[in-house]
């Protein structure tokens, strides 16, 4: 970590507090009120149930179930929704003829699929992956089509006039320019992904860590829920930090635009 | 290839979805339980419009989904442009939004439930918190990425600060904020058909979740048919407001 970050990060650091400090309040306010109900729980409390939740192993088992779902959703909705999107974005033709289907279908919010996907598969790990395969579809698609044509036409041009085959125009010239915006791509749909199997799981689906959340809620252990809650923040924000450090080091600052 | 043609190329490409979609369900290979014909589905869908039903509950969904993002709407501007107006508010209150931020909202809804039970209010209020975050962040920052010669421009005028958050943050932040808007209507339509889904009120939600439990798999394309109608509206409109509120940005898509 350079000396500027570390700058940056004792500079912040008293604004950190500032949640601490409110969590102190609550567990204060709590205590003095003798405050009883089933969605509430002491800060001190919530901390409890997260170490009990990790000592027995109960919150690794369900972010395993979840992280199930998702690794075998993404790549099937994801390699199709790439697949699809670099071929529109090489054909201005493809993607004129296929732009009306695209705007009927794409629509449809992925949490209408719960219930389709429910009736096919039953519960579990497969209804749930196909929905998140649904869900990533989308935005791949659109994306890694936008990715490729963005690439510099002249680029495109180049290869033509150097007579490089279809083929090798799209290993060679378009797909490693337009790599940075499709790993942009990858990272909001693993993002996305995260966030609809756990949606799908607190909505049917009685498996993963959306299942812990809401099981923990109805049978009023509100610590266990928070305790979840807070667990999966921390998942969600791991995740984006991650990739958001992967495409850095894959792709250097020349592609600071990671947003 | 002209235009004309490419355009009803992109029909024929529709249609014959729609026929292959028919085809399969004719030809036996695909159970109508897990998929009705496209015929069936389309039949019961104007069914349920002429007799008024699917109206009803389109309307319920669509009437929570609009007040909710009116409310994440409003509480988004005006706390995104209260704390990117102010540094210091900014200072002191980042990471507690940088905290909250990356919980999915439908996880909320949990938490909604048990704090406050099955209320009709409690929906909306979820709906509202969880989709308040699209629209806060970007807000925050049209607010603060003001140029500060402007910043100095307005000080020098006698422009108070109400003022100035009018007619300099505000026209700066608009882009930011509209952008942040669509995506908050997006993520109303999915915390409301969820919310239906569990809490089990009045509106297409609930109605595809029964249709499913009770193996009604026309009922549940039908429902699934009019929340992508749904979705389709809310592009439609967000673009048309945007092309209303920022004509500059008329030309580029």
């Amino acid at each position: 970590m350079s000396r500027r970050r570390i700058e940056v990060l004792l500079h912040a650091l008293p604004a950190w507090l500032v949640p601490l400090c409110l969590l102190g309040s609550v567990e204060i306010a709590m205590r003095v009120s003798g405050i009883q109900s089933d969605g509430l729980a002491l800060p001190s409390q919530i901390a409890g149930a997260l170490v009990a939740a990790i000592a027995d192993g109960e919150i690794f088992l369900r972010t395993a179930e979840t992280i199930g779902a998702i690794s075998l959703g993404v790549p099937v909705g994801g390699m199709l929704g790439l697949l699809l999107g670099v071929w529109l974005g090489l054909s201005p033709r493809a993607a004129r003829l296929a732009s009306l289907s695209i705007e009927l279908f794409r629509p449809i919010p992925p949490v209408a699929v719960i219930p389709l996907m429910m009736l096919i598969y039953g519960l579990g790990i497969r209804m749930e992956a196909s929905i998140v395969a649904f869900a990533c579809f989308w935005p791949t698609l659109l994306l890694s089509r936008d990715a490729v044509l963005g690439v510099e036409p002249r680029l495109i041009e180049v290869a033509r006039m150097l007579g490089l085959s279809y083929r090798k125009q799209i290993t060679k010239i378009a797909l490693p320019a337009a790599l940075p915006r499709i790993f942009t791509a990858v990272r909001l749909t693993l993002g996305i992904a995260l966030i609809v199997a756990v949606t799908t799981e607190i909505a049917a689906n009685p498996f993963g860590l959306g299942y812990a959340i809401i099981s923990a809620g109805l049978s009023l252990r509100p610590e266990v829920m928070y305790a979840f809650l807070i667990w999966l923040a921390i998942l969600g924000w791991l995740l984006n930090a991650g990739l958001i450090a992967l495409h850095h080091r894959l792709f250097g600052q020349a592609y600071g635009d990671v947003a | 290839m002209s235009n004309w043609s490419l355009r009803t190329g992109s029909v024929l490409v529709t249609l014959s979805i729609f026929l292959f979609w028919q085809v399969v369900t004719a030809s036996g290979l695909v159970q109508p339980i897990f998929l009705p014909s496209p015929s069936s589905t389309f039949t019961n869908l104007w069914q349920g419009l002429t007799r008024g039903d699917l109206f009803g509950l389109t309307a319920a969904t669509m009437e929570r989904m609009i007040y909710g993002w009116m409310l994440a709407s409003l509480g988004g501007i005006l706390l995104g442009a209260m704390v990117g107006l102010s540094p210091r508010a900014r200072y002191w209150l980042t990471p507690t939004l940088e905290l909250l931020r990356p919980l999915p909202a439908s996880t909320l809804l949990p938490v909604g439930i048990a704090l406050f039970g099955l209320q009709p209010g409690m929906l909306l209020g979820i709906i509202a918190f969880g989709a308040v975050w699209p629209v806060l962040l970007p807000t925050i920052h049209g607010f603060s990425a003001i140029d500060p010669r402007l910043r100095e421009v307005a000080r020098n005028l006698g422009i108070g600060p109400l003022a100035f958050a009018i007619k300099f943050g505000l026209p700066n932040a608009l882009p930011d904020v509209v952008a942040g808007m669509r995506l908050s209507l997006t993520a109303c339509l999915i915390i409301t058909v969820v919310g239906e889904m569990i809490t089990a009120q009045e509106g297409l939600g609930a109605t595809i979740m029964m249709a499913a439990r009770s193996f009604r798999s026309v009922d549940l394309y039908t429902g699934i048919i009019l929340l992508g109608v749904v979705g389709a509206i809310n592009n439609t409109l967000l673009g048309f407001i945007e092309r209303a509120l920022m004509p500059w940005r008329a030309g580029r898509s």
